[in-house]
């Protein structure tokens, strides 16, 4: 048992002194390889990004009701009534005619306009928060509101972010297809890489069979120096990401100072990096293991 | 130890390479196969390390039935053997410790243990002064003599060498032909393929001749 652990340490440490002894040759492979990883896990990052925002707005979607502009007081009590009571509805908050237009004329700077109506052309309203947020408890609330007397229209406020979702969703689709084919590129490197240092140690590889090593152990420092080139080029995207949003966040800071707002884009989770950096380090033994036991058959002593 | 019997070996295109080979070696035994090129000696020695399989009959090793063997035991049967080659088949990207150092390191030995016998070994042939050197830069007995300590550093039972004393003048095949008894005098089997009398003459091993692939004496 550790004769076995001492031979994985010394692989690794052959490994990593292999690396070294072709410093050019490794740097280019890490550098195509962290490239082709960076690509699709950078539209990830975007898509979290934008995700969040649209998630922001559609955790919480409201119902806005709005009320017939002939409803008198009591009807809407009477609707305010209905609503506390039905057992959908989590939160509830009315806003009035009144109020509205004031809200509309202070936040939107058009009171001119607004003063110079004869009459307010609001409607009473109440902003629903619904105790079931899913798109179907949603439009069932809505269509049932809709059929009470008084009200005029039921809104679903969520309905942009949904589209927005379905958007996006397409979006991670596409960034899935991205992915698969960069993660090929990255096999079709390491199998290459491998080919070639298996071709220039074939006598090595030869002797050690003649001389009783198993295939097992045969294959092990390429599958080590697969992994780690994997690693490395995992590595190496990570840090192209890193860089990339620590650019634009300092150009975004100052685009939202601008607008008087704060956005920040968020770098990969701790999750996310873990699984970037195991992912290409398996791609990377995986190109390995097809590259060896592709070609290792073909060395047979003679 | 190694035991044939009925063995044939025919290779593609109808040549065949041994003819109805049956012998013994007993443990401890040195044995010769002599004859001329082309009489099979090297493919005798290839059967019994599994480099080659016979087309029929068997051949035992240590009690195991070499054709019979899964690929994945073989390796494991190879390490009984230390083996030396016609072209010695040293690694020419490293030194003369770590060519030695290889079977140490498929076998699995701790690293310091591992040095002391490479050591020892190189010590053994007589080249302790040049485990830093390059194969290339060692003359051909001395490249010889390395082959031979790769081939004993992990103290295999049996030893199988082919022409060892191929390509090297008298002075350096005697020496060459000591080191062997030597190993044969502590107990280790010893089966060499060669066609040099002279080195026989100076062992007095029992002797297999082969011609045309049939054992004659």
């Amino acid at each position: 048992m550790r004769a076995w652990l001492w031979h994985h340490l010394d692989t690794f440490v052959t490994t990593l002194a292999r690396f070294a002894r072709a410093p050019a040759a490794t740097l280019f492979n890490v550098g195509v390889i962290g490239i082709a990883l960076a690509l699709p896990a950078s539209l990830y990052v975007a898509l979290s990004n934008l995700q969040g925002y649209a998630q922001a707005f559609a955790s919480d979607p409201q119902i806005s009701v709005f009320l017939a502009l002939d409803a008198g007081r009591a009807e809407v009590e009477g609707i305010e009534a209905r609503l506390r009571q039905h057992p959908g509805v989590r939160e509830l908050r009315y806003v009035s005619r009144e109020q509205a237009l004031k809200e509309l004329k202070a936040s939107t700077g058009l009171a001119d306009v607004v003063d110079s109506l004869a009459q307010n052309p609001l409607p009473d309203a109440f902003v629903v928060q619904a105790r079931d947020a899913t798109p179907q408890g949603l439009e069932k609330l809505r269509d049932e509101a809709s059929r009470w007397p008084k009200v005029s229209h039921v809104q679903l406020d969520a309905a942009w972010a949904r589209r927005l979702e379905a958007g996006l969703r397409l979006a991670r689709l596409a960034v899935g297809l991205l992915a698969t084919l960069f993660a090929f590129a990255l096999v079709a490197v390491t199998f290459n890489t491998i080919r070639l240092q298996i071709l220039t140690r074939r006598e090595e590889i030869e002797v050690a069979k003649l001389i009783g090593a198993t295939d097992p152990f045969i294959r092990r420092p390429f599958l080590y120096f697969g992994a780690l080139q994997g690693l490395a080029g995992g590595l190496a995207a990570w840090a192209i990401i890193w860089i990339g949003l620590h650019l634009l966040n300092g150009g975004l800071a100052e685009l939202a100072q601008l607008y008087a707002t704060r956005i920040e884009l968020k770098h990969l989770s701790a999750e996310d990096s873990t699984s970037l950096l195991v992912f290409s380090a398996w791609l990377g033994w995986f190109g390995a293991w097809l590259s060896v036991n592709q070609h290792l058959a073909q060395i047979e002593p003679r | 130890m190694i035991s044939f019997s009925h063995v044939y070996k025919r290779y593609p295109g109808g040549l065949e390479a041994l003819r109805n080979i049956t012998f013994t070696v007993e443990a401890g035994e040195m044995v010769f196969i002599v004859g001329p090129s082309g009489a099979g000696k090297s493919t005798l020695l290839k059967l019994a390390a599994a480099i080659e399989r016979p087309s029929s009959g068997s051949v035992i090793v240590n009690g195991q039935n070499v054709s019979a063997l899964r690929a994945r035991a073989i390796p494991f049967l190879r390490r009984n053997f230390g083996l030396v080659f016609q072209d010695q088949k040293l690694l020419f990207d490293r030194t003369a410790f770590e060519n030695v150092m290889l079977p140490l390191h498929i076998n699995g030995f701790e690293r310091r243990e591992a040095a002391r016998r490479v050591r020892a070994a190189l010590d053994k042939v007589g080249l302790l002064a040049k485990e830093k050197a390059r194969p290339v830069t060692l003359s051909g007995g001395e490249q010889q003599r390395l082959a031979i300590a790769r081939a004993i550093v992990h103290r295999p039972a049996i030893l199988l060498a082919d022409e060892p004393t191929g390509n090297l003048d008298a002075g350096h095949a005697a020496g060459i032909g000591e080191l062997f008894r030597s190993f044969n005098q502590v107990g280790v089997t010893v089966v060499i393929a060669t066609h040099d009398e002279a080195l026989a003459e100076r062992l007095k091993p029992r002797v297999l001749s082969l011609k045309e692939g049939a054992i004659v004496a």
